[in-house]
């Protein structure tokens, strides 16, 4: 049983335990607990009606046979619900557990299955799976957790279907299971040359009985035919083809569209609202108040609007007035916390995390630096807004639910309505964007209580503006830091002041991806540290966005450790590697620690890929950072340049990554391709910005992101280690920034400490 | 309470609407339900509700349905060929695998259609400029650029089959 220590600071929030360990991997202290991960699953073998083979996983609590089957599909087969289906025809289902956002997991995660059972790829039909922790476990898209969370479970799937093939095909011939082999959907016994296809063996295999889970052999990885491969996307046809694939997309006979405004700002109550003229409004079909049950995360209070068309509902919010209370509303002013925070640059804070004796190091320093450096909230601006599509009938309640943690969203949905959990049925659709926005599950529950009092299937729609206004954002941070460094250029001496913001309530903690552990490379490296924090009361809603905590940290930390390596006098990759310094884990066990070995190798990659110290185009720079997060290793090298104006070209990123080995290539590159465009779209001009608890950003005029002139040719480099697979659709994000204010520094002396870059007067 | 008819990949449409300055955009994916045009942004910001109104890409979140009327209006869905043959770009978006999310596609799609109709061989700058108004929130940029250069080519040469990165 592999563990991992971690500590869990964070809010309660209908999460997966894993989710949570794995926002928290980062901030691993001193108090530690042991948590299981990568249980083993049981496995359930069922007969299929029509014949054939279906293995339904088993984790603990009842069988999936009790479970109700969902029947017969009308064409002779049968749909329990499991992971594989085999049907006496030769089609092979495979059914992809977690939602996909876009990270690609309804192809990477099917591929795992067919891999071990051994079945050509192009045989393979992926279908997305119901929502049931009986069957599959957690399942939800955050923390890059898919893979390594899945990768266990999916191939013990694929390897014992695989199994109990090969038996049934060695009792039908007769001779040892020991003695065949599998190959393209077929058990081979290579000494007599008989063939049997899976299809012909699936009612046979149906009839054996389960392997222990322990008993099957996986694959090594060079017998691998799939993994490793370029697949592309299960639902790219339909992508460009224009099938309804979306929550959006969805269309059910009866359907009425919905809007909900919530006051502008968090926590305010409707007083009044002039619901009478609003439902003589045409199209309008209803418009009543909601009382929420105060939670931010779920419901709080506000109007709903129905109307007959997404484009009447829509109207029809523009023209509702409603009088809000807003005594127990959100107040905050981001300016006034800039000048809060700055009153705090330079005073103590709450130690987090010390080691050695900084005073002593500091006095003892040939040389320190200071510097500080701030970061602003940002939105997830996911370009699905939030939807959600739900119909009460038959004494429950029915979702269509774009959610990053449709489990999480279908017990809230429940105690919400009163109602037991399997009451609720969720399905789940292809997401327009994940980036941790839809962690949170308030759409589901306004849904929800929008259909509680409707009598039809709502559609629920948020505008932009809405969704803008009403994210769980990436929290601001500002850092007091402050380097030693001895008289041979080694850092001695690390110092950092955090202020960071608290919701409140006891023990105060930060908010969610607003803490930080002092764990963070190089922290660990330094003989004498000091992080300390001081959490400011916020009102303003926060939450996970990609590379929650290290997507803001790594550009403070990895920039600052750059202004230390050039006061040195040192180059920054042998600085780095120095640092590094003998291949190692930081903590020996844990996966969620960094591996200096790990860490090396992809900086020297990064650098020789990139040519590091070699002579450059005039008016060219590099800058080179490394981060580690989410049990990714992950360097990059930029290389940019910029004219007399201030407007910078970012003309390569080179990335070197170590995510052990690689599932689906064209995936993983698409996740590292696409972590470099979010970080990068995320420093130039974005920033969320708030007076009187209101945000003051509301569409992508005054939120822009990047657009395809500004796209720099990227280039990715895996490192595939024998180390367990890790995901990636987060840890290329956090090196971005840095990387790229470490080229600006070294292309102009100037140092970008505050983001946005147009914070600096940079334009791209 | 308005009555408009709209000719759609070809197909006539009667729709009833409440409101005469509906956008396009609802028309087409509340009433007629071509929901392959996607709302991002309401605001001509986002792309991701471009279609073709008599061959040229339009923001059909900004253009009202009555405008419409009887022009020859082209979405994500009659972009392929009657029989079901992709359009090149259609296969080039597939075969570089382009979507992560993929719910910008259709409109970057139907936006690279339009280009490719009046600059049959672009640049990588003819690219940048005429994409520019496609906003892809998960950074597919660099594939759709590379997708867009072998749809080119295959039309150009239409008997060579468009490299992809299976």
């Amino acid at each position: 049983m592999r563990t991992f220590t971690t500590h869990t600071p964070v809010p309660e929030v209908d999460l997966p335990r894993s989710l949570i360990e794995a926002e928290a991997e980062w901030m691993r202290a001193s108090r530690s607990l042991q948590v299981p991960i990568g249980r083993r699953s049981f496995i359930k073998v069922s007969a299929l009606a029509g014949g054939g083979l279906a293995l339904a996983f088993w984790l603990g609590g009842r069988p999936a046979e009790a479970a109700p089957a969902s029947g017969d599909s009308g064409d002779g087969s049968f749909s329990p619900n499991a992971f594989i289906q085999i049907r006496p025809d030769g089609t092979v289902v495979v059914f992809a557990k977690n939602p996909e956002v876009g990270q690609g997991v309804k192809t990477s995660l099917p591929m795992i299955v067919a891999e071990e059972l051994d079945v050509p790829w192009e045989s393979v039909r992926v279908e997305q799976s119901a929502i049931d922790r009986e069957k599959y476990g957690d399942q939800f898209a955050g923390g890059s957790m898919s893979i390594p969370n899945c990768w266990d479970q999916l191939r013990e799937a694929g390897a014992i279907a695989r199994a109990m093939l090969v038996a049934a095909a060695a009792s039908e011939w007769k001779v040892s299971p020991g003695t065949c082999s599998t190959d393209g959907g077929r058990v081979v016994h290579k000494s007599s040359g008989r063939k049997l296809a899976y299809g012909d063996l699936a009612t046979k295999a149906a009839a054996l009985p389960v392997p222990d889970p322990k008993s099957v052999q996986f694959k090594s990885r060079k017998d691998y035919k799939l993994l490793g491969r370029r697949i592309t996307g299960v639902d790219n046809h339909a992508l460009v083809t224009g099938k309804p694939l979306f929550g959006t997309d969805l269309k059910l006979p009866g359907l009425v569209y919905a809007v909900y405004v919530k006051c502008p700002a968090t926590g305010g109550v409707p007083k009044e609202a002039d619901l009478d003229r609003i439902k003589s409004l045409p199209g309008v079909k209803d418009a009543f108040i909601v009382e929420g049950n105060g939670r931010v995360d779920q419901l709080m209070p506000g109007v709903a609007i129905v109307a007959d068309s997404t484009w009447s509902a829509f109207q029809a919010q523009k023209q509702l007035n409603v009088t809000w209370d807003e005594s127990a509303a959100s107040k905050d002013s981001w300016s006034g916390i800039i000048k809060q925070a700055e009153a705090l640059a330079g005073k103590p804070g709450e130690v987090v995390r010390a080691s050695g004796n900084i005073d002593a190091a500091f006095a003892a320093a040939a040389r320190t630096i200071d510097a500080r450096y701030t970061y602003p909230f940002l939105s997830h601006a996911n370009l699905e807004p939030q939807n959600c599509t739900a119909w009460a009938h038959d004494g429950g309640i029915e979702l269509w639910a774009p959610s990053q943690t449709p489990q999480g969203g279908r017990g809230a949905v429940a105690a919400y309505a009163g109602l037991s959990e399997d009451k609720v049925t969720v399905h789940q659709l292809r997401i327009g964007g994940g980036f941790g926005r839809r962690l949170m599950n308030d759409y589901m529950l306004e849904a929800a209580a929008i259909a509680k009092r409707v009598g039809a299937p709502v559609k629920l729609m948020w505008t932009r503006e809405a969704d803008m206004a009403h994210d769980f954002y990436r929290v601001g941070g500002f850092h007091s830091l402050k380097g030693g460094i001895d008289a041979s250029g080694r850092l001695t001496a690390w110092q950092d002041h955090f202020v960071t913001f608290t919701e409140g309530g006891e023990p105060r903690k930060p908010v969610r991806g607003g803490g930080m552990s002092g764990t963070d490379f190089p922290c660990p490296m330094v003989p004498n540290l000091k992080v300390m924090q001081t959490m400011l009361p916020l009102a303003i809603p926060t939450g996970w966005w990609r590379a929650p905590g290290s997507c803001a940290l790594a550009f403070a930390i990895q920039g600052f450790l750059h202004e230390l390596s050039v006061a040195a006098g040192r180059d920054h990759l042998e600085f780095l590697l120095e640092l590094m310094g003998e291949p190692r884990w930081l903590e020996e066990g844990n996966p969620n620690a960094l591996n200096t070995g790990r860490g090396a190798a992809v900086i020297r990659l990064a650098a020789e890929k990139a040519g590091w110290g070699k002579p450059l185009p005039k008016g060219h720079a590099l800058g080179l950072a490394f981060y580690f997060s989410h049990r990714g290793h992950v360097a990059e090298v930029v290389e940019v340049s910029m004219d007399s104006g201030n407007k910078l070209k970012l003309h390569r990123v080179v990335v070197a990554a170590d995510a052990g080995p690689i599932i689906n290539r064209s995936g993983a590159e698409n996740q590292v391709e696409g972590s470099v465009i979010d970080g990068y779209s995320a420093m130039i001009e974005q920033e969320i910005t708030f007076e009187a608890g209101r945000v003051q950003q509301s569409n992508f005029h005054d939120y822009p992101l990047v657009r395809m002139p500004n796209q720099p040719k990227i280039e990715v480099h895996f490192i595939e280690s024998d180390f367990p697979p890790s995901g990636l659709g987060e840890p290329a994000l956090p090196p971005l920034a840095p990387a790229v204010c470490n080229a600006i520094f070294t292309l102009t002396g100037k140092r970008v400490r505050t983001l946005p870059l147009s914070k600096e007067g940079i334009t791209v | 309470m308005a009555n408009i008819r709209l000719n759609v990949n070809g197909t006539e449409h009667n729709v009833d609407v409440v409101d005469p300055s509906t956008p396009l955009l609802w028309v087409l994916r509340d009433n007629i339900g071509l929901v392959g045009t996607k709302y991002g942004c309401g605001m001509a910001l986002c792309g991701a509700c471009t279609v073709h109104v008599n061959g040229s890409p339009i923001r059909s979140c900004s253009t009202p349905a009555i405008g419409v009327v009887g022009q020859r209006i082209t979405t994500i869905e009659g972009l392929a060929a009657g029989d079901g043959t992709l359009h090149p770009l259609q296969q080039a978006w597939i075969d570089h695998d382009v979507p992560q999310c993929g719910y910008c596609q259709a409109g970057q799609i139907m936006n690279a259609a339009a280009l490719l109709r009046q600059t049959p061989n672009p640049t990588d700058a003819e690219i940048d400029t005429a994409m520019a108004g496609n906003l892809c929130r998960c950074g597919t940029y660099q594939r759709i650029r590379a997708a867009i250069h072998a749809a080119a080519h295959a039309l150009a040469a239409p008997a060579t089959a468009i490299g992809g990165t299976q």
